[in-house]
């Protein structure tokens, strides 16, 4: 339970990120069978943004964005192509992006944004 | 910056190929990816790096890390890359603010505690690296005392990775301590300790002077190997860039703490007569390392049981015999080593191992006796120019206080021996007896005429092959080396024949 929380706070949290930054935020928790796509977002110039956000409480276990290995990677491009299509919005201009959150006991936040990594 | 070069050396045998490494930090996601052919040790160095940092308090890049190791064509093996890729890391991420210079070579694998471990091959390595105009070179400290054996070169010898940084951004230099080799020391053997045992003595000598390849037949517990053993206190000691060939080829066969860099003593080895063909003249699938034949250049290689060897294992000891090295391809490459030694072999003189010409303990019969020596092939006998008969000392020699000479003795002798041998062969392309050319044996290195008359009358019998008859003149050579005759007389043939024949086998 603590770790859903955790991520829900993450996606919220670059959520706002996006927002700031002038973007609109198209679906949340995008979820098919083949799996999920926390956050599909348009930018000002009209592309699609899928991100994929990963929060962690600490470095222990190593930096968030280290968990997206390749098998991910993979999926996430089938879920975002996935996502295109049953939107209508195949062939429009697209990227994946990563966020890497990370909350410190004080409660800050600390946001790694990677654009089009994948 | 994020991109940085340093430079090490990869070994292919003995020889040197510069690698340049180069480390490049991009955005995207955290990855590591290896190019330039690494092989399974080097491919895992990622793993030994990240903890090596983390453990270090050092910054572990979460970025997209690409590494290449150039020329991206020779594949790449063993574990000393470590150190380079982590210096290329270090001054990619701007921990090291001036890179290496580019004529510093870097080696060493590290620990998941940061430390700097012993790697293999560090002498040929820096021998390489001098005629990539290499000046300096930074290794692990347990490598130090090897690597000081490199003339002109500039060594900095480190136990950790932290003190890489230091050095780096401080100037500061660990104190160059090195590490305690244990060497096993065979300065205990010598042939006093060999009861009687005149005519194997004998032949020990003149093939030691000659460089004579020798076979040693004798029943079981008669002192075949521990006359072998001590075959080494008896022959000269190496010369400087003898002692350099052999120390690197320890180096890379990784057996160089056991023997000591640039130590003097003549090898020793003996393979088990189980070995196998890869074993004996070298080979391996990644990296082709030296064998048997390649770890005694320059001293003894003595096979024990000769005849239970796989025929296969002494006939592949053919080619290194007759040129000196030996050249083992792969598909990877293809590599030479050093391989010139003095063959001992021993052998029972019959399965059971009690046949002494007397025929009494022995079990065997008429059959099984003259089939077992013939498992050592014709070929191979062939280069045997010496067979001597080791017999079971009698009472009378075990129970007499009288020593047999010791080795310093022999040694002596040995020598003077050599170094006429060497003045007769003053501007030829051979020092020793063994290798005279079959044509100069008939022409300049005549034995007297008696001694020639011998020959030819063993000859005109059939009793002599052409080849046995140059044998029978290297060795008779020797023995006029031996006693300073300064042409072989006819009781110098003699003897030699008779050596060559062995007693009654």
């Amino acid at each position: 339970m603590k770790n859903q929380a955790l991520g829900a706070r993450g996606e919220d949290d670059v959520m706002k990120y996006l927002q700031q930054r002038g973007c609109t935020i198209l679906d949340r928790n995008w979820r098919i069978k083949e799996g999920e796509i926390d956050l599909v977002a348009q930018s000002p110039n009209g592309e699609i943004i899928f991100v994929e956000v990963k929060s962690r409480s600490s470095r222990k276990f190593g930096d968030p964005l280290e968990a997206v290995n390749a098998v991910k990677a993979q999926r996430l491009q089938r879920l975002a192509l996935a996502w295109l299509v049953t939107h209508s919005a195949f062939g429009k201009p697209f990227r994946i992006d990563c966020a890497g959150v990370l909350y410190s006991l004080d409660g800050r936040n600390e946001i790694d944004y990677r654009e089009g990594v994948l | 910056m994020t991109l940085a070069r340093v430079h090490t050396i990869a070994l292919v045998g003995l020889v040197g190929h510069l690698i340049e490494v180069e480390v490049d930090i991009s955005e995207g996601l955290p990855g590591y990816s290896l190019l330039g052919l690494p092989d399974a040790a080097l491919s895992e160095s990622r793993e030994r790096l990240r903890s090596a940092f983390l453990n270090s308090g050092l910054p572990w890049p979460n970025k997209k890390v690409t590494i290449s190791l150039s020329p991206a064509w020779l594949p790449k093996s063993g574990s000393h890359y470590d150190v380079p890729i982590a210096i290329g890391l270090l001054v990619a991420q701007g921990v090291i603010p001036n890179p290496p210079s580019e004529s510093q070579v870097i080696l060493g694998e590290l620990g998941l505690d940061g430390s700097l471990k012993f790697v293999r091959g560090v002498l040929p390595t820096l021998i390489a690296a001098l005629s990539f105009n290499a000046s300096s070179a930074i290794v692990p400290m347990a490598n130090l005392n090897e690597a000081k054996a490199v003339p002109g070169f500039e060594i900095i010898a480190f136990n950790s990775l932290l003190e890489i940084v230091e050095f780096f951004t401080r100037g500061q230099i660990p104190d160059q301590a090195g590490v305690d080799d244990h060497i096993e020391s065979s300065d205990y053997l010598d042939l006093i300790d060999v009861v009687g045992q005149l005519p194997a003595r004998k032949a020990l000598e003149i093939s030691a002077i000659g460089g004579h390849h020798l076979l040693l037949i004798g029943p079981p517990g008669t002192g075949k190997t521990m006359l072998a053993e001590r075959i080494p206190t008896i022959l000269p000691t190496l010369s400087a860039q003898e002692s350099l060939e052999v120390s690197a080829i320890h180096s890379v066969a990784g057996s160089l703490n056991q023997r000591g860099v640039l130590t003097r003593t003549p090898p020793f080895v003996a393979p088990h007569h189980t070995t196998t063909t890869t074993a004996m003249v070298g080979g391996g699938s990644h990296a082709v390392k030296p064998g048997a034949v390649s770890l005694a250049h320059a001293g003894v290689l003595f096979i024990d049981e000769a005849p239970e060897c796989a025929s296969g294992v002494l006939d592949s000891l053919r080619q290194p015999l007759e040129s000196g090295q030996v050249t083992i391809s792969r598909a990877v490459n293809t590599v030479t080593y050093p391989a010139n030694f003095l063959l001992v072999l021993a052998a029972n003189p019959c399965p059971c191992g009690r046949f002494n010409g007397r025929g009494r303990a022995c079990t065997c019969s008429s059959m099984q006796i003259r089939n077992y020596l013939k498992k050592l092939s014709g070929p191979l006998l062939d280069r045997i120019d010496i067979r001597a008969f080791v017999e079971a000392p009698t009472r009378v020699e075990m129970a007499s206080e009288l020593l047999g000479e010791s080795s310093a003795c022999v040694k002596e002798r040995v020598i003077a021996a050599r170094g006429v041998a060497a003045e007769r062969f003053k501007g030829e392309r051979w020092s020793i007896n063994s290798q005279i050319p079959s044509s100069e044996l008939r022409g300049r290195f005549k034995a007297a005429r008696d001694g020639m008359a011998l020959l030819h009358a063993e000859l005109d019998s059939e009793r002599l092959s052409a080849r046995g008859f140059h044998k029978v003149l290297r060795v008779a050579w020797s023995l006029a080396d031996r006693t300073g005759r300064t042409i072989p007389s006819r009781e110098d043939v003699e003897a030699a024949f008779t050596m060559r024949e062995g007693t009654f086998l």
